[in-house]
């Protein structure tokens, strides 16, 4: 910390203590009371914090969370220290106080918000920016989507010492990052289209066919890619191919573990360095976990937008696993839930189906329209108890989700 | 949304007489707030009742076709707002469809571009279809938030409730009534909510609006099937009561959870006296 200058040291003290404090007294993990402090003592401190480090920026809709987290276990490999915000909070008091918990530590991943992305690239000048994907999330109080792509295109257009790690197979994502001097495109797959029919360039429809996507009438369509993710294998920017046999289940997991590869390889760190530490991750923020309660498994899901939603779907046990289905509509998780009729439940029909949450009624007339038998419970315990055999999943968007995990964390 | 993913084929449309068209314009560019909602309580209600649905799903580089019953338009970003409304007046089918009488259901952006002006994403004003006689531009801030609006007494429907997430403000010229009078929330901005005429019907609800407002979706049903020849009529006996016009109801049975829905969303809104 020697090198920060007076004032920005006692904001990172002062946040600190304060993040000590929130976490002695139980009210939270302190990962953002510190910053809050930090940042109002030196408005500037995150650039301060971000001085002499090699930064990798991480944002997108969905995967943020579990690729800062694979980035973060590639680059074990240097044998460095490595800042980290690994509990996702990801807007700048976040980032301030993940940098001043580790002020020594040279290199830093961090995940970002979609929204905060510009301001972030520009206090802390990073190495490498990763875009994974957008769709619609939270429409009550996110930006919209074409206007977080716009924005991401000036500010990567004016950041040429960045490397971008970029998902060729996302449109929106191809077109915000072509602005950029230097891009290292991904093959990371696109499973829900909704958000990217049209071209983000000149808004006619976009073909899309095996080799990927292009634009009907203008000249823009899917770049090249140095990095691609074939089934359960990657081939890297040398031809290479690894198999990835991931812990973390699901395909939206092995995409984001492709991207993770792309950026550790910029530091010098190759799959085959990378990929045994990245196994080691066998859940990130009580997600994908299997808990024991009243005599079964259960295991958790979080689905905080369609896309994830479809990206649940893909990791499910086979019918007939019975699945719990929780949603809710506060602040966090966005208080329109419109976004239930762009999900197709069908693929749930002939597996038994729970459904609870604060807008478990919403769920139902979705789930009636979709014919698709349902019943509902009164919460997580109630589903366990009604599960014939040995295992239950859950899908549940974010304060659903954080309501069950402190449910199962409840003695019986 | 994942029926609609595999291509169709194009101009193969064979269109079956006795069926009810269900149109849903553009869903590639205005359906961002499960849009896909009202298509599905349209087909769902409609089939309980014994009719025969066709769903036609027009994509912003096809046609739009002239025969539909029902024409659904969602919402959308600025962007692909602006889109939209360039190339419907280029296709001119909506407006075809709507000299000839269709029904015509628009939500946010989709009700904006029906009229003669909207704004675009700086505030400027972007050239709609003209089928409506409505002019939105940007209001000062974003209307977030539950609504809850009492429906105009012509149209014989119980209180509206919905999710508004719009900054338009929206204005009527003479011979269009507004939809509903604002109880809470902020609608078009002068205390009324969305706009009607004929069979045209523009609304800032999301929810989805027919989700949450059955009736409302009957209305537009009624508006096909109680139409003297029109589509569907010959395979609606004992569907339409002859001498009102109106739908059969459906079972308590598959009322049930709309009906809770209904009922614990407009408890959830307290109405400003």
């Amino acid at each position: 910390m020697g090198k920060l200058p007076m004032r920005a040291r006692l904001a990172t003290t002062l946040g600190g203590a304060a993040g000590t404090m929130s976490r002695l007294a139980g009210r939270g993990d302190g990962s953002v009371i510190g910053g809050v402090i930090g940042l109002r003592v030196e408005p500037d401190l995150l650039a301060l914090l971000a001085v002499g480090r090699q930064i990798v920026l991480v944002t997108g809709t969905n995967g943020k969370t579990t690729t800062t987290r694979l980035v973060t276990a590639a680059l074990g490999a240097l044998a460095q220290d490595v800042a980290t915000n690994a509990f996702g909070a990801n807007m700048a008091e976040g980032l301030v106080a993940a940098l001043g918990r580790a002020p020594d530590a040279p290199l830093a991943v961090l995940e970002v918000d979609e929204r905060h992305l510009p301001a972030v690239l520009k206090a802390t000048k990073p190495r490498v920016v990763t875009l994974l994907n957008l769709s619609r999330d939270q429409m009550d109080r996110a930006a919209e989507i074409w206007l977080v792509a716009r924005r991401w295109r000036e500010a990567l257009a004016k950041a040429p010492g960045t490397w971008v790690v970029a998902n060729a197979d996302d449109p929106l994502i191809a077109w915000a990052a072509s602005s950029a001097a230097r891009v290292i495109w991904v093959a990371a797959g696109q499973r829900w289209h909704e958000d990217s029919w049209c071209c983000p360039e000149c808004g006619s429809h976009l073909l899309r066919d095996d080799l990927g996507w292009r634009c009907g009438e203008c000249s823009f369509r899917r770049p090249g890619a140095q990095w691609v993710l074939d089934g359960g294998s990657v081939i890297d920017s040398a031809g290479r191919v690894s198999d990835l046999s991931l812990t973390l289940p699901g395909r939206a997991n092995r995409s984001n573990a492709v991207v993770a590869l792309a950026v550790a390889e910029v530091f010098g760190v190759e799959p085959a360095r990378a990929l045994p530490r990245m196994r080691e991750v066998t859940s990130v923020a009580g997600r994908y976990t299997r808990l024991a309660r009243r005599g079964r498994q259960v295991r958790l899901l979080l689905a905080k937008n369609p896309a994830g939603w479809l990206e649940a779907f893909d990791v499910l046990d086979p019918p007939p696993t019975p699945v719990l289905l929780a949603v809710n509509a506060q602040g966090p998780d966005g208080r329109d839930t419109s976004w239930l009729w762009d999900v197709d439940y069908r693929v749930l029909r002939g597996r038994r189906v729970f459904v609870a949450g604060e807008r478990r009624l919403d769920l139902a007339v979705r789930l009636e329209a979709d014919l698709v038998t349902f019943e509902l419970v009164e919460g997580v315990d109630d589903a366990v108890d009604q599960v014939p055999g040995t295992s239950l999943d859950v899908i549940a968007n974010y304060t659903a989700f954080q309501q069950i995990r402190v449910a199962l964390g409840r003695a019986e | 949304m994942v029926a609609e993913t595999e291509p169709r084929a194009r101009g193969a449309h064979v269109r079956r007489p006795s069926s009810l068209r269900l149109v849903w314009v553009y869903p590639d560019l205005l359906s961002t707030y499960g849009d896909r909602g009202n298509l599905l309580i349209l087909e769902r209600r409609a089939l309980l009742r014994g009719f025969s649905v066709e769903q036609v799903l027009v994509h912003a580089d096809q046609p739009v076709p002239r025969q539909g019953d029902i024409y659904l338009l969602g919402g959308g970003e600025d962007l692909p707002q602006i889109l939209a409304a360039q190339r419907l007046r280029a296709d001119g089918g909506l407006a075809d469809a709507a000299g000839r009488g269709a029904v015509i259901f628009a939500v946010c952006a989709g009700y904006q571009l029906l009229g003669a002006e909207f704004g675009g994403e700086e505030g400027q004003p972007v050239a709609g279809l003209e089928i409506l006689d409505i002019r939105s531009g940007r209001g000062e801030r974003r209307g977030v938030g539950e609504i809850l609006a009492e429906p105009d007494s012509a149209l014989q429907l119980p209180r509206l409730t919905g999710f508004e997430n719009h900054r338009g403000v929206t204005t009527r010229g003479p011979g269009v009534a507004p939809l509903a009078r604002v109880l809470t929330g902020v609608g078009n901005g002068d205390g009324t909510e969305g706009a009607w005429a004929g069979r045209v019907l523009g609304t800032y609800l999301h929810g989805p609006a027919l989700v949450r407002n059955p009736a409302l979706a009957d209305l537009l049903l009624t508006w096909v099937v109680g139409r003297g020849g029109g589509v569907g009529a010959s395979r609606a006996r004992g569907g339409v009561g002859a001498s009102t016009d109106r739908l059969q109801p459906l079972s308590a049975r598959d009322e049930q959870w709309t009906r809770l829905l209904r009922e614990e969303r407009l408890a959830a809104v307290t109405v400003a006296s």
